[in-house]
């Protein structure tokens, strides 16, 4: 007979709690990227194809900063003035000029962006994996029940909640959070009423790219290797959860990368919780379909509730 | 004024070809190997044993003519889809022979292209069986993994006493797939128990299949993937604390690898081709030639730590040019019609082909990080009877 942490006769909670917490801290950092993809649409009805390599680039610039020996309470607010200059850039040379062409348009503007981060990621540094730095107070390893991992883990969903709140009272009680929602309910009406748009997207366009380099603080830590496709699939990820929670919704973008995260890391386990609990004789082969997961229940929300979880409800304008 | 300055640019253009232009015939040899990707890392070390050797041995006597020997390196992107463009770059570039690829499935998915034009291929560590099987025209320097999963399997069961291997490939890599098969063969043949999962590619988040293999009490974590996979696994797993030993073949033996688990208590134990001060002459010679061009040195991984890989292409070159002396040609039918005679002397052993193009090889080498210093510790060489 085994026993668990607290020398006792192991419990289903034993075997699921390090799946969740892993599931939980990955959210967390799909979360961040999730609320780029979501108030993008929100404000531009476009999907920014380019956010997940935002991200990636992120991680890029800060180990390139790191590397120059700058200090590390130095290169993190760097990276993160780098990274939102970039979000801002390209807004203004890719999407601007295109205000008003039609929004496919836009979407492959977009997706031009994508590839060419990509590639010049590619040609910096030489196609290898480059190693992120390590972090000081966030990598050190911690002890949490039957499971060890790093702090970072467990600083991600309090530092997500934090930074969700901070969005939502910017997006409520400030002007331009005002203007954000007036742009969002009505584009040109609200360019009538006065209100600068470019400003407003500009503004949109930082805070998309702030979080997404917080999350990549946060995920390199856990994941340390950044590659020019590094973005790719947290990226697509977070925009799964981002239709999942309902585009254009914050916190339905927050719950449904948790959802997304936590989910595609039980079913990782899923083979050990079922044997463990005695369901199964052996390991079925489950873990192979942690991503087909993810891509699945994209199709069933579109097919079954295509605004989401918490979508505005369309309405006819007649 | 713009006639004048396309003029001038025109001319600048045409002047260095006329000052480099030399009368040496020139002979092409194809260098085909990742130079981004997942094994980007793994394909650059391997092609600077190739580039060392060619800095040393620039040209090569042909039926009487001294040739000047040129590279020709195609990035086959470690991906089967970019794979076929890279090895019809190097059939149209005119090359005589081919060398690589790091990665089986990249070499698999090429092989065809080389075929039919008729030139030769020499794997330098593709280790899967499928690459030269019923291929009269692509060799192959290295052992294979079928012998390779046995060492590991023997290894794993008698040296580190395991009864259950916890296994983890990436979903779709002939290498990853096939070397775990040949392992599961073995060690399930020896009694053991073996588990196997899978991960898509591009995954980065391992910490739930670490925590299976422990779920699983599994001794031993069997991992022989690429080394962009390898160095987030043990870095996660140092992250978890991860007891048991992380197993691997001969794609982790880099020192890249080596790096990623220095200062944890990790230990990793892989079989490979070379081990560091086998040939003294060698490694002095190459780690000189590294520490004097900066760019080898940053494609080598930053620092002067030999990898098997480069050994293996070191040999796999002047197996090439054994192969274009034999033929006394540079003719791409005739170096393969030359090639299953060759025999040459290479820094990892005597290398002579067998009956399907694989050199003979009845010894592999076993290491581990140190992981104080981040160096390869030499273990055992392994025989399997």
């Amino acid at each position: 007979m085994q026993y668990n942490w607290k020398g006792c006769v192991p419990t289903v909670w034993d075997t699921v709690f390090p799946y969740l917490l892993s599931g939980i801290s990955v959210g967390g950092q799909y979360a961040l990227i999730a609320i780029g993809y979501t108030m993008v649409y929100g404000i531009l009805r476009l999907i920014n194809f380019a956010h997940g390599d935002v991200f990636m680039v992120a991680g890029i610039v800060m180990v390139y900063i790191a590397a120059s020996g700058l200090p590390l309470w130095l290169c993190i607010p760097l990276v993160l003035l780098i990274t939102v200059g970039i979000g801002f850039l390209i807004e203004r040379v890719a999407y601007k000029p295109l205000r008003s062409a039609p929004r496919m348009s836009v979407m492959i503007s977009a997706i031009g962006v994508s590839y060419t981060l990509q590639n010049l990621v590619l040609y910096i540094t030489g196609g290898l994996n480059k190693q992120y730095p390590t972090i000081p107070w966030i990598s050190e390893t911690v002890v949490i029940g039957p499971a060890k991992t790093k702090l970072v883990t467990v600083v991600t969903p309090f530092l997500v909640i934090l930074l969700v709140f901070a969005l939502v009272t910017l997006i409520n009680k400030t002007k331009i959070g005002m203007a954000m929602r007036a742009v969002s309910k009505d584009f040109e009406t609200s360019q009538l009423m006065g209100i600068k748009i470019n400003n407003v997207i500009s503004a949109t366009f930082i805070i998309g790219s702030f979080l997404a380099g917080v999350g990549s603080v946060l995920y390199f830590t856990n994941y340390p290797t950044v590659i020019q496709t590094s973005g790719a699939m947290p990226g697509l990820k977070a925009f799964v959860a981002a239709v999942f929670g309902g585009i254009g919704s914050i916190p339905g973008a927050v719950i449904g990368a948790f959802i997304i995260g936590v989910m595609e890391n039980i079913i990782k386990g899923l083979d050990v919780i079922l044997f463990k609990a005695g369901i199964t004789s052996g390991p079925l082969g489950l873990a192979t379909f942690s991503d087909a997961f993810t891509f699945a229940l994209l199709i069933i929300i579109l097919v079954v509730k295509p605004t989401g979880l918490f979508g505005e409800k369309v309405t006819d304008k007649v | 004024m713009k006639k004048w300055i396309a003029l001038l640019l025109a001319v600048m253009m045409i002047v260095p070809a006329f000052a480099f232009a030399d009368d040496m015939p020139v002979v092409k040899i194809g260098v085909y190997e990742p130079a981004s990707g997942d094994s980007g890392a793994g394909g650059k070390q391997e092609t600077l044993g190739v580039q060392y050797a060619n800095a040393k041995t620039p040209t090569v006597t042909i039926g009487g003519v001294e040739y000047k020997v040129e590279l020709v390196m195609a990035d086959n992107g470690s991906s089967t889809d970019k794979a076929p463009s890279a090895a019809q770059q190097l059939v149209s570039a005119g090359v005589s022979v081919v060398l690589g690829s790091y990665g089986s499935g990249v070499s698999i998915a090429g092989s065809q292209y080389f075929k039919d034009a008729n030139i030769p291929a020499i794997g330098l560590t593709c280790t899967n069986p499928q690459v030269t099987a019923g291929n009269s025209h692509y060799f192959r320097v290295c052992f294979l993994d079928p012998f390779q999963g046995t060492v590991l399997a023997n290894y794993a069961s008698k040296e580190l006493g395991a009864s259950t291997v916890y296994c983890l490939g990436e979903l779709g890599n002939d290498y990853d797939q096939g070397l775990i098969t040949y392992f599961k063969q073995a060690f399930e043949g020896l009694g053991g128990t073996v588990i196997k999962e899978d991960f898509p590619t591009g995954t980065a988040d391992f910490t739930s299949y670490l925590t299976n293999a422990s779920m699983y009490s599994a001794d031993v974590f069997f991992c022989p993937v690429s080394i962009a996979y390898s160095t987030q696994i043990i870095q996660q797993a140092a992250a978890q604390g991860l007891e048991i030993a992380i197993l691997g073949g001969d794609t982790l033996d880099s020192n890249v690898v080596a790096d990623a688990d220095k200062g944890t208590n990790v230990k990793v134990i892989i079989t490979t081709f070379y081990q560091e001060g086998a040939n003294a002459e060698f490694d002095e010679g190459f780690k000189a030639w590294l520490n004097e061009n900066p760019d080898m040195l940053t494609n080598n991984g930053g620092n002067d730590v030999i990898s098997a890989v480069s050994v293996m292409g070191y040999d796999g070159y002047y197996m090439a040019l054994a192969a274009l002396q034999a033929a006394g040609s540079i003719d791409g039918a005739a170096v393969m019609a030359a090639l299953p005679s060759v025999e040459i002397d290479g820094v990892s052993g005597h290398i002579k082909f067998d009956d399907t193009g694989d050199a003979i090889r009845t010894s592999a080498f076993v290491k581990t990080v140190d992981t104080a210093t981040g160096e390869w510790l030499f273990v055992t060489e392994q025989t399997v009877d």
